[in-house]
């Protein structure tokens, strides 16, 4: 294929540079510098998709962000990205993209029958039609929407790209390098300060690139170019382009989403696909420029109707023609800068401008070259399915109500001006109180909440000189109340020409007898009478219009369709546009990548993984793992073709027989010091700490103020003030910030440090009636008799030269201690243990089996202490104090947790002595009840049970006190299970706990 | 994202910390006769203001200290901050 409509010279491309890529399945060329879209117009490639409701052909509209309709599915590198704009995709060798929205083909689309049934899909269409019946919904309404609608298709598949975070702080920020951008930034970097410049498009220089005028001796463009290379040069200033900023949050932080890859034909190695910044600034230079209004006409859709400014940026930027009879449609004079451009390349264009008899340096210059100028004119309708083939003009009274007469003139494109729009979307999101302003027909930033300032178009103001000198001047200003440095610049001299007042003029009437569709929103098909008809359905607020016609909604954003649609909702209720007030600018301001946003916490990095110091012993041992949390924890140590069940129950066995050891690293352990520290633990645990002799261990429960179980634990007395606290490993980090919280704020008086020490030890629970001689064997030299280290003792010990502390404390029910060093030599104390373990018949025991000596104990853990339950809910009500006061003390009088059926742990086992219950079950009175069964309590922990081989559980049921020898049924509705079950003690193994003792 | 003056170490995100609640709940005392109403005030009734509220935040990723934050919680200014045992101006 040809370029049949790139002219020789000219335009920012790379001539040298072919790129060959495919749209649609078909081939063509285009050079290196262009965008998709450029390089598909220049092969006259006018039609890229259907619209969303009527399936409408869709051409190109704009030649930025602002596009809405060039919306393409892309293929790169084996991977498929929905939602791209083709104006602002880089075109790289081998690109593939196709239309989205069509089906079968963007030139033959079934959907577009909706087009013909249009009288059907006016506004809240989908509201009224597909809300009844309702049973329709899941058949048949919503796999239509389905197959109907959507921009493209999201992968199924994993994103190998990488995505980065990064954070970085500034005194200003800059938005955009247009003139005011480049000012702002030379003016604040020269002064010292911290700069960084964002750019969205890979060029910079904003409208510096497109427009006829001259800054000191140079074109706009070379002088932005010598701008940004001596900023590039500076060693306090970060410039960037492909980097759009796309939301203002609180406290002046902003977030950019940088293109590292996306115009390459694969990521380069170790180059994530995009970066996100979060940047915090001191001040923000928001110079975001403006984005040229459409005037509403009928089938101002059409393929081939676009904005002027784009049509010049095509001819200007990449040297493409979108027409070679261009029809140039404006209310001001930008139109006449793209008619001109036209000329110089040898192409006629016709001018129609709305205004009776305007007057300026351009339009001169317009007459002179000599432009077909029809002044008090306008476009009717464009006439043309797919592409425009001609327009139908009339002239307009001065008033522009009454059409002359209609005539129709031949074009192949249209390029419409209707003045120009200020991007305010960062300035209100930073929540600053817009306003409106009359001579432009369009908000700007009004009053700042955040250091913001918003300078040029952007603030709308269009002269560039005026420009040049508040940017240059806020600049400095800024930068000079932060570095204190003040550097003079002197401001170029500005050659450009000036312009005319615009025409408020932005909808052209319906000519009598047609009913031409005038669409104010290109991507959603919001048209004219669809805003008509929510305001005569009783929409008022601007707000509620918006969603029920879909005005704005659409991924653009309605950058190019807010402000006409305002006019019209005004124009309609006879308010001026700032009572109507604007819908919310709400981040981020363009599409970003989900895989951006998460960043690199994708897999195993969404979280980190902790270790024990054993973890390799557990490994090379077969162990299989589980998340405890963030910790990874040997489940049970597979033997053979062992499973879970088998597994486990041959570890727990081998504990209630011979001697077990468990890794019990990740214990939360927080070291309790100074002369107050007793005194603490008084107040926090719900038992008596004032006695507990140095050398001792004890068991304690912690309740939050509400009279919640927050923890559990054993703290032993190291020495006189110092104590050695553990909690579960879930609460680790609670329990630290709920004594930091009371030490801090409620009993500061208290002289009491805290500091975790969780990584610190490294812990071996040993398990067992064997567990005696193994200590003895460990520690020769310490005396670890029942006399020397009763229940609940607490020694120091020397592990093979290894300093090591030895508690004498229980969770399986056996006796057990538990020995602690410090984590370097954790694996150094495992192998031992094993290593001298071995004539006792020890075996490592994993999570499960841990689980399933405490169960059948009786011994609740996490899921009883779930955040709903007391003590007495769980048999501790023993260890409550009666005569203390503690955390939560009093919530334990509330009369729902003193009454007499108060829920309570009990013990379950399923009357066949055979099914095990599945956790989460519920426990009812009659499995035949109608719904919803009366829950009477749930089943919180299952084992199988090695003391009696039979399958037991755990609890927490109403009136349990005096339920046991009740018979009822566990129902696990997700299982489809219904299990006749009978209610015992809670203290399955053991009851009077003489093991521990012994 | 917030930006926070720890009183301890400086500006820090607000990422850094974790929200504690209304800072001008005090316990009751310990040991003290307390009535149900006071006691369900203490635990559970919060305004939900609208405007500068005093709360507590612990800068958890940082030097772990409970501070007091002055803050809209409207307009998210942040006024002042001030150490645990800061009287509040
Ligand atoms: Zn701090």
């Amino acid at each position: 294929m040809t370029q049949a409509f790139r002219i020789e010279n000219g335009g920012l491309i790379n001539r040298d540079k072919k790129l060959s890529f495919k749209f649609n399945g078909k081939t063509y060329l285009g050079y290196e510098g262009d965008t998709l879209a450029s390089a598909l117009l220049a092969n006259g490639v006018h039609l890229v998709g259907r619209s969303f409701k009527y399936h409408r052909p869709r051409g190109f509209f704009g030649a930025g962000v602002d596009e809405p309709y060039a919306v393409v599915q892309l293929f790169r590198n084996g991977e498929t990205e929905p939602n791209i704009k083709a104006t602002e995709q880089e075109l790289f060798e081998g690109l593939e993209a196709k239309s989205v929205n069509c089906w079968p083909s963007v030139n033959f689309d079934i959907g577009a029958i909706n087009n013909f049934l249009k009288i059907f899909l006016p506004a809240g269409f989908y509201y009224k039609t597909f809300m009844w019946p309702k049973s329709f919904w899941y058949r048949i309404y919503e796999p239509f929407i389905r197959k109907a609608a959507g921009l493209g298709v999201a992968s199924t598949k994993h994103d190998k790209e990488r995505y980065e975070h990064k954070y970085e702080y500034c005194d200003l920020l800059i938005a955009g390098s247009g003139p005011s951008g480049l000012a702002g930034a030379y003016a604040a970097a020269k002064n010292g300060a911290k700069v960084i410049l964002a750019e969205d498009k890979p060029r910079f220089g904003g409208s510096l690139l497109t427009s006829d005028v001259n800054i000191g001796n140079q074109s706009g463009k070379d002088w932005a170019e010598g701008i940004i290379a001596e900023l590039k040069t500076m060693p306090n200033v970060v410039v960037k382009n492909r980097s759009q900023i796309f939301g203002y949050y609180d406290h002046n932080m902003l977030v950019m989403s940088e293109k590292v890859s996306d115009h390459l034909p694969s990521t380069k190695k170790y180059h994530p696909n995009k970066r996100l910044w979060y940047i915090r600034a001191k001040e923000v230079l928001i110079s975001s420029g403006s984005i040229e209004r459409p005037i509403v006409f009928g089938n101002n859709d059409t393929p081939g109707v676009m904005l002027s400014s784009a049509a010049k940026e095509y001819l200007k930027v990449y040297g493409v023609l979108v027409g070679r009879k261009p029809l140039v449609f404006t209310n001001n004079d930008s139109g006449y800068e793209t008619a001109i451009e036209f000329k110089k390349h040898g192409v006629d264009p016709v001018v129609l401008d709305s205004r009776k008899n305007p007057e300026s340096e351009i339009i001169d210059e317009a007459k002179n070259l000599g432009i077909n100028i029809k002044n008090s004119h306008v476009v009717v309708a464009a006439q043309g399915y797919k592409k425009v083939k001609s327009a139908d003009i009339a002239s307009i009274s001065e008033d522009k109500k009454q059409l002359g007469k209609i005539e129709n003139i031949q074009c192949d494109s249209i390029c419409v001006s209707g003045f120009w729009t200020p991007t305010i979307h960062l300035a209100s999101q930073s929540g600053n109180k817009t306003k409106f302003k009359e001579e432009i027909d369009a908000f700007v930033p009004g009053q700042s909440k955040q250091n913001e300032i918003t300078l040029g178009a952007a603030n709308g103001i269009f002269s560039l000189d005026e420009t040049l000198k508040t940017s240059f001047k806020a600049g400095s200003e800024l930068s000079k109340k932060i570095t204190e440095k003040d550097n003079e610049i002197s401001i170029p001299n500005v050659v450009e020409k000036k312009s005319s007042q615009h025409d408020k003029f932005w909808c052209v009437p319906l000519p009598e007898g047609k009913n031409y569709k005038r669409f104010l929103d290109f991507q959603n098909d919001v048209a004219v009478s669809d805003v008509e008809i929510a305001l005569r359905e009783g929409y008022r607020s601007i707000e509620h219009v918006k969603r029920y016609t879909t005005l704005g909604m659409a991924t653009d954003q309605g950058k190019t369709s807010n402000l006409n649609g305002l006019q019209l909702v005004s124009e309609i209720e006879n308010k001026v546009v700032p009572a109507v007030g604007h819908t919310t600018f709400r981040p981020p301001y363009t599409p970003v990548s989900i895989g951006a946003i998460v960043g690199r916490e994708v897999g195993k990095h969404s979280k980190p993984t902790r270790k024990s110091p054993m973890h390799s012993w557990h490994e090379k041992n077969n162990a299989v793992f589980v998340d405890a949390g963030v910790w990874l924890r040997p489940r049970y140590y597979q033997r053979g073709n062992e499973n879970l069940f088998e597994g486990s129950k041959r570890e727990a066995k081998n504990v209630r027989t011979n001697v077990g050891v468990c890794d019990v690293t990740t214990l939360g352990k927080i070291d309790i010091k100074g002369p107050d520290a007793a005194e603490l633990l008084n107040r926090v645990y719900t038992n008596a700490w004032l006695k507990l002799p140095v050398g001792k261990a004890r068991y304690g429960v912690m309740l939050r103020e509400d009279g919640i179980v927050m923890d559990d634990g054993t703290t032993t007395r190291i020495s006189e003030n110092h104590y050695h606290m553990t909690t579960t490993t879930a609460q680790a980090a609670n329990v630290l910030s709920h004594l930091e919280y009371y030490l801090q704020l409620v009993w500061p008086e208290l002289n009491v440090n805290v500091v975790s020490t969780t990584e610190q030890w490294a812990g071996a629970a040993i398990a067992g009636p064997k567990s005696r001689y193994l200590l003895q064997k460990l520690f020769p030299n310490s005396d670890v008799s029942n006399e020397g280290l009763p229940f609940m003792g607490y020694m120091e010990g020397d592990l093979f030269g290894v300093k090591a502390r030895i508690f004498r404390i229980s969770f399986s029910g056996e006796l057990a201690y538990e020995v602690n060093v410090e984590s370097d030599y954790g694996n150094f104390m495992w192998q031992k243990i094993m290593e001298v373990g071995e004539e006792f018949n020890i075996q490592p025991y994993g999570t499960e089996a841990l689980s399933t000596l405490r169960i059948e104990m009786g011994h609740v853990a996490g899921s009883e202490l779930d955040g709903r339950t007391i003590p007495f809910d769980n048999a501790l009500e023993g260890l409550v104090s009666k005569k203390k006061d503690f955390i939560g003390k009093r919530s334990l009088q509330r009369s729902a947790f003193t009454s007499e059926d108060r829920q309570r742990i009990v013990g379950v086992v399923p009357l066949d002595k055979q099914t095990s219950i599945p956790e989460g079950s519920h426990l009812v009175k009659d499995d035949k009840a109608p719904l919803p069964n009366p829950k009477l309590g749930h089943i919180s922990a299952s084992c199988w049970s090695v003391e009696y081989d039979n399958p037991f559980s755990l609890a927490i049921l109403k009136d349990g006190k005096n339920m046991i020898g009740q018979k009822l049924f566990a129902m696990s509705p997700l299982k489809n299970k219904v299990i006749p079950v009978e209610i015992v003690s809670s203290h399955y193994v053991d009851p009077k706990g003489e093991r521990v003792r012994s | 994202m917030l930006y926070i003056n720890c009183p301890h170490c400086g500006m820090r995100s607000q990422n850094e910390f974790s929200y504690g609640g209304d800072a001008s709940v005090k316990r009751p005392e310990l040991n003290k006769e307390v009535s149900d109403q006071e006691w369900d005030n203490f635990v559970y009734n919060r305004k939900s203001l609208r405007g500068k509220h005093l709360e507590l935040w612990q800068h958890i990723s940082g030097c772990r200290q409970w501070i007091k934050v002055e803050r809209d919680t409207a307009t998210h200014e942040i006024f002042k901050t001030f150490k645990a045992d800061e009287e509040v101006a």
